[in-house]
């Protein structure tokens, strides 16, 4: 019984983990269609900020990492139009050449990997150099809890609320608001949407500022406990990576079934056979995944409803 | 360019026969200039261990075999490998593996074809997974990150004892030494590459003492070179460029996409192996941090600086920046590389060597060199 107490606690700190992990990739990914390889180090500029704030300026955790959240969601926008869509550049050299030079690199995603790759290079030298290989890290609060001869941090399982909260803003922000409409309607039709009068390129800056803020707030709220080191972010990269893959096309909902679904996995074999296997079985999963659902979980549904609305 | 057709019409001689088979529409610098600056650029590599240091050189030409292998498998059927690595460590490991097992000189033979068919073959089963599983795009680019990442983890928590394979532990973070020195070759007909320097006397310069393995590894680095370009400008190149250009339509003519995929995929991880195996050979040591992320990218960073759709270009990449990232051995080495990545894709897509190409080509065709022969020079080749 305790055991499955112990698989439980578990597996609410795998999904929370890979939803946390995946949710701002699979956000800019899903509508933006680029990949951020510059994600890690997005949740680098959270944890960072976030520690440095509790630690320099003595804000309380919770403000902190707000903060965290905003200055990355900012430096996500930054990037967007530096890099992303080469606005800024552009506009300065139509004034100076007369033409554009930078082609954005929307739905090009070979290069926006390779592109950002290029940021997260410079993004974890440039934490490595500015604040050498480690800072003081933060305690993690709440304390344990206790039940038998076992206990477990009262933090992780806020983390897993925490994860679900923000799923479900999430869900809520993308259907059920304005923005929302207008975000989805980019995806789908870019032309007719700027026709109806949808500003695409406020949707796509937008769209990559709220990611971003997504991975700066996982960041900082994983910040008390992971090793504050310019390579942190690395540890996120497999899973949220895994967790896009099998989740498929639909982002909220993808992520919260894979979530699931690789959490589970996670868990099992990680509380089974340590954490190695663990992560072995989680890239044999996205394999199997890929294998048989090769648009995902989501794309798999999506797939059902077609085939079941044709027999109607 | 008229020029350039107008002189291979011309030049139906043996060289023009030989040339025409490594010229196509899938390569750059078709002129005789080209060649020229080409027979130069590999004398002056021959020559170089005379006056500089050899030895970093040749790590230079062992890594741009690597660069290659992704120019072949990315630049020429858009299969964007992040795991080129992985081909290339399993080389390397098979080849320590193998050649610790069987020292002896055609036990270290049999381990440098070993670790070949290990890079291949490990491609072409996660190649098998991946394109007969429907498995596209950037997806393939993701599964051959994690599998990296994996390998890394992997490997690097084999230190302790029960993580060995016959004589060879492979030693978790601490990497695996004491590699044999390769010789190739079977019992007494055989010859020892590393560390095994070759006295020689050359007039004007006096005795000087040469590293065969240089010269091995620019043999095979130069035959590399020469035999992908042979292949893309095949028949079957044009059928890996049309993938590249439009799977489905490529598709639609009745070629099976998979499978060229495949074997594409599974000749660069071979290439890669090899690549792997002269890595291991001329350190004599193996390590898990070929399995590293940075590592993992740097194929990337040289494909993409050079022009992924260049062969020449990845070779020169490599070098370049190899060398560059080596001399500025700071802790602003990275973020310069970083920068230099992410302006090149953002300015340059296509890569320094087209361009420079391309300039050379408008620089000749230009007003008032209608009628000139061939420039002989080639700055392509020349950085």
């Amino acid at each position: 019984m305790v055991n499955g107490i112990n698989l439980a606690l578990q597996f609410l700190d795998s999904f929370a983990f890979i939803v946390l992990a995946a949710a701002g990739l699979a956000i800019i990914f899903g509508i933006m269609g680029v990949i951020n390889l510059a994600h890690g180090e997005f949740i680098l500029i959270g944890a960072y900020t976030a520690t440095l704030s509790v630690t320099q300026l003595g804000l309380p955790l919770v403000v902190a990492m707000v903060v965290g959240g905003l200055v990355t969601g900012l430096f996500g926008i930054l990037t967007e139009r530096v890099i992303i869509s080469g606005a800024w550049p552009n506009w300065v050299s139509q004034r100076t050449l007369g033409r554009d030079i930078i082609e954005p690199l929307y739905d090009r995603l070979a290069d926006s990997m390779v592109a950002t790759f290029g940021l997260s290079l410079i993004l974890t030298q440039g934490t490595r150099i500015a604040y050498g290989n480690s800072i003081d890290g933060l305690s993690t609060p709440f304390g344990p809890i206790e039940y038998g001869a076992f206990s477990y941090s009262t933090y992780r399982i806020v983390l897993a609320g925490v994860s679900i909260g923000l799923l479900l803003a999430t869900y809520y922000l993308f259907t059920r608001t304005d923005f929302g409409m207008r975000a989805r309607a980019t995806i789908q039709d870019k032309e007719t949407a700027q026709a109806m009068g949808v500003n695409t390129e406020r949707m796509y800056m937008l769209t990559f500022g709220i990611g971003s803020a997504l991975a700066g707030l996982t960041g900082a709220l994983f910040a008390p406990v992971i090793t504050m080191r310019p390579t942190l972010g690395d540890q996120f990269l497999v899973e949220s990576f895994v967790a896009v893959v099998v989740g498929g096309p639909s982002v909220v909902l993808g992520t919260a079934l894979s979530g699931g679904v690789l959490g589970a996995i996670l868990a099992v074999f990680s509380n089974l056979y340590g954490t190695f296997i663990g992560r072995i079985a989680l890239l044999v999963a996205a394999l199997v995944a890929l294998r048989f659902l090769p648009d995902g979980i989501t794309g798999f549904i999506e797939q059902l409803q077609k085939r079941r609305q044709e027999s109607e | 360019m008229s020029t350039d057709s107008a002189n291979g019409e011309a030049n139906r001689s043996l060289p023009g026969r030989l040339r025409s088979r490594f010229e196509g529409p899938n390569t750059i610098g078709e002129s005789r200039g080209f060649w020229v600056g080409f027979l130069v650029a590999v004398a002056a590599l021959a020559v170089y261990p005379l006056f500089g240091d050899g030895s970093q050189l040749s790590l230079f030409m062992v890594l741009a075999l690597l660069g290659l292998s992704l120019s072949v498998v990315w630049g020429y059927s858009g299969v964007l490998s992040f795991g080129q690595v992985v081909f290339f460590g399993i080389g390397a490991y098979t080849f320590g593996v193998v050649s610790i097992n069987f020292a002896t000189p055609g036990g270290i033979t049999g381990a440098v074809v070993a670790g070949i068919v290990g890079g291949g073959v490990s491609a072409a089963i996660l190649g098998y997974f991946m394109f007969y599983g429907g498995v596209r795009d950037v997806y393939v680019t993701i599964i051959t990150l994690v599998s990296t990442i994996v390998l890394h983890t992997f490997m690097a928590q084999t230190a302790g004892s029960e993580w060995a394979i016959g004589e060879a532990a492979l030693g978790g973070f601490n990497g695996m030494p004491d590699i044999p020195l390769l010789t190739l070759g079977v019992g007494g007909a055989s010859y020892q590459f590393i560390y095994n320097p070759f006295p020689m006397r050359i007039i004007g310069i006096g005795a000087v003492e040469i590293s065969p393995f240089y010269y091995l590894v620019l043999v095979l680095l130069v035959g590399a070179y020469l035999g992908l370009r042979a292949l893309v400008n095949s028949d079957y190149g044009r059928v890996m460029v049309a993938v590249r250009e439009d799977e489905d339509r490529t598709e639609m003519f009745g070629y099976n996409v998979t499978r060229v995929k495949l074997v594409v995929f599974t000749l660069g991880g071979a290439l890669a192996g090899l690549s792997g195996v002269l890595y291991a050979a001329r350190n004599v040591y193996i390590d898990p941090t070929v399995f590293s992320l940075l590592f993992a990218t740097l194929p990337v960073i040289w494909v993409s600086i050079g022009g992924r759709k260049s062969l020449l270009g990845a070779i020169v990449a490599t070098l370049a920046v190899e060398y560059l990232r080596i001399s500025m051995a700071g802790e602003l080495a990275l973020v310069l590389l970083g920068a230099l990545l992410l302006v090149t894709i953002l300015v340059l897509p296509g890569g320094f060597v087209p361009w420079v190409h391309q300039r050379i080509v408008k620089a000749r065709v230009g007003p008032g060199d209608s009628n000139g022969p061939d420039v002989p020079d080639a700055p392509e080749v020349s950085d």
